[in-house]
């Protein structure tokens, strides 16, 4: 067992790790910010995704290791200081962007890095920015309404709800 | 306009406050002191007997607290089916044993030979690999039809062959049908897969077990779709535990699709070890044990027929299917390829005769149970395939051939030849309504420019039915079924006025927390936030039969309304006491009591109070409180039905298929959250068109699991779909549930797959590539480029 140290929603945590520890288990066992969830173990879901550093990642696919140091944010700290629902978060809820809520916190931290690298993207960047996050329940249109509502864009003219 | 907050309003979802902030508490969110982890040997090979299983070394290795075999479940029952079909000689359905771990034989890749309980899953799963166990290999029985060769291996030895049951329906009508197609002017022909699917919802499947040694309670905590259908199961016929002391919990659950309806080996093994070890047991299933452990979907393989007066109406229809059962009988298994799928043979037609032959069929195969449609898109995907064929068989337009064979609107109640009777519909409007939202007029014009692109497009369409609110007990009683399906529900009034309902429906997916309360806050005349809706766990609410079938508030939902006109009887009475007016004048709305022609009045929490401090209460003629349960069996199925359209292209050189609309005309009759409905039909239908273009479960000659990750099983993702067209006005509402609701959680998977297909076909022949009338799904490049180039 080793110790790592990192911040994770701007709060300094350690915690006793094995070499093979995952990031995403670090989260969920170690801190148990249960918000991160396990969708596969192929590195193909996207369930578990993150941001280190400010860049998302699936944190399947790291170990916990080698983010000693990092800046982690997680689903728990996405909403706003006062506990609020951020606009992303709130674009989610506005627009029927999850169903179960299993793909969600996943969803919401890939969606959250797609926007800060490119603040008004198209439909066709939406779409092709969540390819690496599968929902099974939304068919993707509401989630994709969603992200482009929270990039400050007019989505009324997309068929239905 | 509805109300705010009340039925018809597209409320936000309340759920979602908890899910988008990461505080959603799904089962592998649970842990419990003290509790050790469960990892499953399971089988490599598909088909095997069992010659020894050595545990001795791994029970040494660190962490490992006990391992389980299955000799150690020789005192506890098998897994149980709930469904016993009579096949179409009079005789029950061969039912083999399914025992909670492989006991003499492996039957298919991830059947679970042994159970390793250890302190941390690492060390599980590190003793699982020391575990010896020796396997003489069988030939794996794969293909169906070489199943039932009489010099077939058996899958289950103790079984005459690998044949379920032969079934037939209606049996009396098998030579009626013959005749009609002898005289018939046309007869199509077409032979189908509908491949296997493999559920996947994104939360795998979890158990946590834990038992009380005070209070001889046991709990599981379980990824279940009905909690209460688990306990009944798992406590009566495996591990006979009094439904009073086991209780059951599915939290939030990261959704189902059918996948979680069954109960699973896994959720009697660690119930069962939390006992033996006296600590709480976790098992968390990782993706590539759900792939070969999850029951799965569809894999019908069929022939169908259709016969045609020289007027082009439909004569008769016949259809021979081979069912994949898989190794072992699944929850509700047999029920899937006859009763949820015979019946809607007759579709949306006039067709006055039909007979289905159903052969269901055992295989080394992972089970195969229902999933999201069940039966229902085989029904749809066979007969709208068929119909096209037809139409392009006899060069008449696929929409005017079904326009001229629905059953029309003045038809209804309308008696179909396959028993169920449709209260109501209106085909020939959803039809209007997609041919309008989809532009099918400019769809000419739409194809020219395609064509100078040089890309071919497509333009295909289905109609479907469906029967949902499943379902009145006393007729699937007959049917085979060994539970009821009703719903239940406890409408708790508090003291200060708020209500806390109890039901048994289960929400993983479907909103049901905001909409129940859209319901009951309308019918009360209160903020639906002082309305609660508590689910998933036996130990509070009624027994209740789960969410599946499209059934929640059809059946789930009339429970509640039903539970709530009590409610509401029983808080006039009280009114009438305090206002001292007769009953009869009291009336009741938006949340006050009045005296018809006065202004005396009382508000609702004034009644409640009462109610709970019954000062002032008559009390010989009526008891203090306001809490009531209702139980709702309907009586007769719904029946949604919808247009659907798909307009693609294909791109000659590479066989590649792009959906570029996609449309949806539904009679969902009345709705309650209006985008909810939407949300569940986009998320039917990306599922559909997983199925038409994407999905496929492959085994190679071994029974090896090909498409067994995500890597190798293609899930529909952002950029496969494009944004859907979806329209619910066209409302004929249900005649027989309270709300005239009708369901609409299956029927995008049910109505996309056969529009997919026939635009493909469509963009084909368009293109000049007449000679291909079929390809089966997912219509792959690689299957389309083939067909293309097989002249
Ligand atoms: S759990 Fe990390 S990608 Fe699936
Ligand atoms: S909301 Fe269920 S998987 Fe996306």
């Amino acid at each position: 067992m080793t110790k790592v140290s990192m911040t994770v929603n701007g709060k300094s945590v350690s915690g006793e790790v094995e070499g093979r520890t995952l990031l995403s288990s670090f989260l969920r066992d170690g801190l148990g910010l249960t918000g991160t969830h396990i969708g596969c173990d192929t590195s193909q879901c996207g369930a578990c995704v993150v941001h280190v550093d400010g860049r998302a990642v699936k944190s399947c696919t790291v170990f916990a290791l080698d983010v000693a140091g990092a800046q982690v944010k997680t689903i728990e700290g996405m909403a706003n200081p006062d506990g609020s629902l951020s606009v992303l978060q709130q674009a989610f809820q506005d627009n029927h962007g999850l169903q179960c809520g299993f793909c969600t916190p996943g969803m919401v931290m890939s969606a959250a890095a797609l926007l800060a690298d490119n603040p008004s993207p198209t439909e066709a960047e939406v779409r092709h920015g969540l390819e690496g996050n599968i929902c099974r329940c939304t068919g993707y249109h509401n989630i994709v309404k969603a992200v482009l509502q929270a990039s400050g864009q007019d989505v009324s003219k997309i068929a239905a709800e | 306009m509805p109300k705010d907050g009340g039925i018809g309003a597209s409320v936000k979802r309340r759920e979602d406050v908890r899910f988008l902030t990461g505080k959603g508490r799904y089962t592998d969110d649970i842990n419990i002191r003290g509790q050790l982890y469960a990892f499953f040997l399971r089988s490599d090979v598909a088909h095997g007997r069992l010659k020894s299983v050595d545990t001795a070394a791994a029970s040494d290795m660190p962490g490992v607290v006990r391992i389980f075999t299955a000799a150690d479940f020789a005192g506890v029952g098998g897994i149980p089916c709930g469904w016993q079909v009579t096949d179409r000689f009079g005789k029950v359905m061969q039912e083999p044993k399914h025992p909670v771990l492989a006991d003499g034989k492996v039957r298919h890749v991830g059947d679970p030979i042994a159970m390793v309980v250890a302190e941390t899953l690492d060390q599980a799963r590190d003793a699982a690999e020391a575990i010896r166990v020796e396997i003489e290999e069988l030939p794996p029985v794969l293909n169906m039809k070489d199943a039932l060769k009489p010099d077939a291996p058996k899958v289950h030895d103790e079984l005459t062959s690998n044949l379920c049951y032969d079934w037939g329906f209606v049996e009396e009508n098998r030579e009626a049908v013959a005749k009609a197609f002898e005289g018939a002017a046309h007869h199509i022909t077409l032979d189908l897969v509908n491949n296997r699917l493999v559920a996947n919802p994104m939360e795998p499947r979890v158990a946590v077990g834990d038992y009380e040694d005070h209070s001889g309670m046991h709990t599981l905590y379980t990824t279940s779709q009905n909690p209460h259908v688990i306990r009944l199961l798992m406590g009566a016929f495996v591990l006979g535990i009094p439904e009073s002391k086991l209780r059951v919990v599915a939290p939030d659950v990261g959704g189902g699709f059918g996948s979680k309806i069954y109960h699973y080996a896994e959720e009697a093994a660690v119930t069962f070890a939390a006992k033996q070890v006296k600590r709480p047991v976790k098992w968390t299933a990782s993706r590539s044990e759900a792939f070969i452990s999850d029951a799965q979907g569809r894999d019908h393989l069929t022939r169908i027929e259709l016969a045609l007066d020289k007027d082009h109406n439909f004569l008769a229809l016949r259809t021979e299917t081979h069912a994949n059962m898989g190794a072992y009988l699944s929850t509700f298994a047999p029920s899937i390829p006859t009763w949820l799928h015979g019946t809607l043979m007759a579709g949306n037609y006039k067709t006055p005769l039909v007979y289905v032959n159903v052969k269901a069929v055992f295989t080394n195969t992972v089970p195969v149970d229902a999933y999201r449609g069940a039966g229902r898109p085989e029904a749809t995907y066979q007969l709208e395939r068929i119909i096209d064929k037809a139409a392009r068989e006899l060069g008449v337009d696929p929409v005017e051939l079904r326009r001229k064979n629905f059953i029309q609107p003045d038809q209804f109640p309308y008696q179909t030849p396959v028993a169920v009777v449709y209260d109501t519909g209106n085909y020939q409007a959803t039809m209007d309504k997609l041919l309008e939202l989809s532009d099918h007029a400019g769809f000419a014009a739409r194809a020219e420019e395609s064509k100078k692109r040089g890309r071919l497009r497509g333009f295909g369409i289905a109609h479907y039915i469906e029967a949902c609110g499943i379902a009145p007990s006393n007729l699937v009683g007959q049917l085979g079924a060994r539970a009821g399906l009703y719903e239940s529900a406890t409408v708790r009034v508090n003291a200060t006025g708020s209500i806390t309902i109890f039901t048994g429906s289960h929400s993983h997916g479907q909103g049901h927390e905001t909409t129940f309360a859209q319901v009951v806050a309308e019918m009360i005349g209160i903020d639906a936030s002082q309305v609660e809706i508590v689910h998933g766990d036996t130990s509070n609410s009624p027994m209740g039969m789960g969410t599946y079938g499209s059934r929640s508030l059809a059946v789930g939902g009339s429970a509640m309304v039903k539970a709530t006109n009590k409610i509401i009887n029983k808080a006039k009475k009280i009114a009438s006491h305090l206002l001292e007016a007769s009953e009869q004048d009291i009336e009741f709305k938006d949340g006050k009591f009045t005296v018809a022609g006065t202004d005396r009045s009382k508000t609702w929490v004034d009644i409640t109070l009462a109610a709970y401090v019954p000062h002032n209460y008559p009390l010989e003629s009526l008891e203090p409180g306001l809490e009531e349960t209702a139980f709702y069996d309907p009586s007769n199925f719904t029946y949604p039905a919808g247009a659907y359209g798909c307009e693609l292209e294909i791109d000659p050189d590479t066989g590649k298929v792009t959906i570029l609309a996609f449309t949806a005309a539904d009679d969902f009759g009345n709705v309650v959250n209006p985008m909810i409905v939407e949300g569940q039909v986009h998320g039917g239908l990306a599922q559909g068109i997983g199925q038409a273009m994407l999905e496929n479960c492959v085994f190679d000659e071994n029974g090896q699991l090909l498409s067994g990750s995500f890597m190798d099983y293609a899930m529909p993702r952002a950029d496969d779909l494009p944004f859907f067209k979806v329209d619910h006005s066209c409302i004929t509402p249900c005649t027989h549930n309270p709300l005239g609701v009708k369901g609409c959680g299956e029927a995008g998977a049910i109505g996309s797959p056969p529009a997919v297909v026939n635009a493909v076909i469509d963009a084909l022949q368009r293109g000049g590539y007449s000679h291909i009338d079929h390809i089966d799904m997912p219509v792959s490049p690689a299957r389309v480029w083939a067909a293309m180039h097989q002249r």
